[in-house]
């Protein structure tokens, strides 16, 4: 009898929780609209005043937060600096925040009330594919502008999305092109199940296929997976020549100690990661990751003045302790970028800040880069890493030149197939 | 052959590592009916005290081997504070218990950010444990085995204060006739308290283990607690050699399913076997029969 009690409450709560979860969702997808409804040609922002108000959305809790509270202080890092040497267009710059909590939907509706009633001139954030894909249709809709800082997976470029992190051509592509250089004649695939890894590793097949590299397996973990002994039992058996690793977030502290403890080495069997930078090397382990390869398009041991000022600054602020890495740089020069790109526009208006992208170019810690005005990318250089004694990454090898971001692939006879 | 041997071993270790995170709750979940959701954030304070401990005594081997009491220590006081303070006053309200420890484990996970840093911890392996030790037909980690021992020792450990203690008898008592216990004037609330204490204290020893395998950080809980559920509830309610045998036989059918199609489907196919086993048998392995009413 209680035990029917029991259950009948369970389903109670059950209910309970599904209505909250529907309102909620109610309520964002509401705030999304009015965003959409209320302007449709350009945001409410207000740019009468002594300062303009830009919006920083990043997750500041969950699962997410490891990565993003980076970012979010590089953000900041920028914005006091543009403020201290006169503003954008002569006005401050003031910061709202919003937490993205690693939710996607929520994302989405923090991204309406940043535009429709806090009334930003530009919105900075975002991590996941997921999240994007979320915010994508709220700054279309209310043809407002996104900063989106980190690689991602290409196949996507949008009026309303400006993307400083690396596109495929300019990260994983260099790798595989490295590995090649290499001898590498075989690779075996692991990788979180998502829509980053499925993408990346359906373009690394289509390259192995056309440049006579065998691929000896392909693996993925559910995201947050903690127990590889089965994945690496697998790709010790295959014997290929090196790993390409798309894992993201805590798999790859699992995955490494895993794969160093079975007695795979950097030199026996190397593994390219295309997720891990210099904040993960402490939380992985420098014993477990040490002299294995990463590719990325900004290091923080990058010699130059520029990046030597940046590195300098950032520890100057966050402690000693702090480094910094490729989304943080990106999302730095992003704010640059945004600044040259109004400047050059002499608006804050999200069509005439659009027009005015093309060609912008800004002497950025990793290098210049420049603005792609039709598919919104910037070119940059590609550079593949290894992990040092240190715990920072030096570079190994580099494209030399910055590489013009190609989303879709286009210029590769390989990846015809792919894009359809 | 040889894959064979290597995932026989694959599945005992991860057999082990269930073992030990479900282990502590056997005797809170199991024992006493707690649904505590914030036993994965006992683990997660029983790593960040390996951790801790690991920054004042330089050596990895020392430094393990003083975090396992003191993980314990740490996670039974842990447990001692929220059976005391909230768990204390809804024994006879699971659902709401359900959700109070729910809310309790976000504050913990948000507590351990902001003492500890969103990153993940490095907690390193003594050099005793890193690499691999052959026996014969396979190479087994030494990480894994020490888990391995440690699991076993555990279980023995709680079997024999079950057994053999006058506390252990009174904890089966409280358990099988919560009622008859207190009218033969046992104190079921000092009862309570201490079984709560040992089965959170396990959960942080647990917590020291898994910084030998995984990330050490402010999630390490969530990963984990799912399957602890899975382990105690396929393995029956109220026994601690249910538990055993479930934790090593979901741990061989994760390996076994793993090895043959992938990380996701093996996961798939595992939860299936439990639904399907727990609607032949709701009462998982094994069941005590019992007079009280409740």
């Amino acid at each position: 009898m209680s035990r029917l009690r029991t259950r009948k409450r369970l389903l109670n709560a059950a209910a309970v929780l599904m209505v909250v979860g529907l309102l909620s969702a109610g309520c964002g997808s509401r705030v999304g609209a009015a965003g959409a409804g209320g302007s449709s040609s350009s945001t409410c922002a207000d740019t009468s005043g002594s300062s303009v108000k830009i919006g920083f959305l990043n997750s500041l809790s969950g699962t997410m937060a490891i990565s993003e509270k980076t970012v979010h202080d590089s953000l900041v890092l920028a914005a006091e600096q543009i403020n201290s040497s006169g503003g954008v267009l002569g006005k401050q710059l003031s910061i709202i925040s919003e937490d993205g909590a690693s939710e996607p939907t929520i994302f989405a509706e923090k991204a309406g009330k940043l535009i429709s009633s806090d009334c930003v001139a530009a919105v900075f954030g975002g991590w996941t594919s997921a999240s994007r894909k979320a915010m994508l249709p709220v700054f279309e809709g209310a043809n407002s502008l996104l900063f989106y800082p980190v690689q991602y997976e290409g196949l996507e470029a949008s009026p309303n999305i400006f993307y400083t992190g690396a596109t495929t051509n300019q990260q994983i592509v260099p790798a595989l092109d490295y590995l090649k250089q290499k001898g590498v004649k075989s690779l075996f695939l692991v990788g979180s199940d998502y829509v980053f890894p499925r993408t990346a590793n359906k373009e690394i097949k289509a390259y192995a296929k056309a440049n006579g590299i065998d691929i000896k397996g392909e693996e993925y973990a559910p995201l947050g997976h903690t127990d590889f002994t089965t994945i690496v039992n697998k790709v010790k058996g295959a014997g290929a020549a090196a790993v390409f690793n798309t894992l993201n977030g805590d798999s790859n502290v699992a995955f490494f100690k895993e794969y160093r403890n079975a007695g795979l080495t950097p030199g026996t069997m190397p593994v390219v990661s295309v997720s891990i930078a210099e904040e993960e090397i402490g939380g992985i382990g420098l014993d477990n990751v040490v002299d294995q390869l990463t590719a990325w398009n900004y290091y923080q041991t990058i010699d130059s003045p520029k990046n030597a000022a940046f590195v300098q600054q950032f520890k100057a602020k966050y402690g000693q302790n702090r480094v910094t890495s490729d989304p943080m740089e990106a999302a730095y020069t992003s704010m640059f970028l945004w600044k040259v790109m109004v400047e050059k526009a002499k608006s804050f208006t999200t069509n005439d800040v659009r027009n005015a992208a093309d060609g912008v170019s800004y002497d950025a810690p990793e290098g210049t880069v420049t603005v792609n005005g039709e598919n919104h990318h910037i070119a940059k250089t590609a550079l593949i890493g290894k992990v040092g004694p240190d715990a920072l990454i030096h570079t190994e090898w580099s494209s030399g030149s910055p590489v013009q971001p190609d989303p879709f692939l286009k210029s590769y006879d390989w990846a015809k197939g792919l894009t359809g | 052959m040889q894959a064979l041997f290597s995932q026989l071993v694959a599945g005992l270790s991860l057999g082990s590592v269930l073992l030990l995170a479900a282990l502590g709750l056997a005797l809170t979940f199991g024992q006493m009916g707690v649904i505590n959701m914030a036993h994965g954030e006992f683990m997660m304070a029983g790593a960040y005290t390996a951790f801790i401990i690991q920054r004042g005594i330089a050596d990895a081997g020392t430094s393990l081997l003083l975090a396992i009491p003191l993980g314990f220590l740490v996670g039974g006081v842990m447990g001692l504070i929220l059976e005391a303070t909230l768990i204390r006053r809804m024994y006879h309200r699971p659902l709401d218990t359900l959700l109070v420890t729910w809310g309790v484990s976000l504050i913990l996970q948000q507590a351990a950010r902001d003492i500890f840093g969103a990153p993940n911890v490095d907690v390193r392996a003594p050099g005793w444990l890193s690499g691999s030790i052959d026996i014969g037909f396979t190479q087994v980690p030494a990480a894994r085995l020490f888990i391995l021992a440690l699991a076993v020792a555990a279980v023995l450990g709680l079997s024999l204060l079950l057994k053999t203690t006058p506390l252990g008898r009174r904890i089966r008592g409280v358990v099988q006739n919560r009622d008859l216990a207190e009218t033969v004037g046992i104190s079921t609330r000092s009862t309570d308290r201490l079984t709560f204490f040992i089965g959170s204290g396990l959960a942080g020893i647990a917590g020291v283990a898994l910084t030998l395998l995984g990330s050490t950080g402010p999630t390490l809980g969530t990963s984990y607690i799912v399957d602890a559920f899975l382990v105690v509830v396929a393995g029956g309610i109220g026994q601690i050699k249910g538990a055993v045998i479930a934790a090593f036989g979901l741990g061989l059918l994760q390996a076994t399913f793993e090895y043959s199609t992938t990380a996701n489907i093996a996961k798939v196919m595992v939860f299936v076997v439990v639904v399907v086993f727990l609607q032949i048998r709701p009462q998982g392995i094994f069941s005590i029969r019992t007079r009280s009413l409740a």
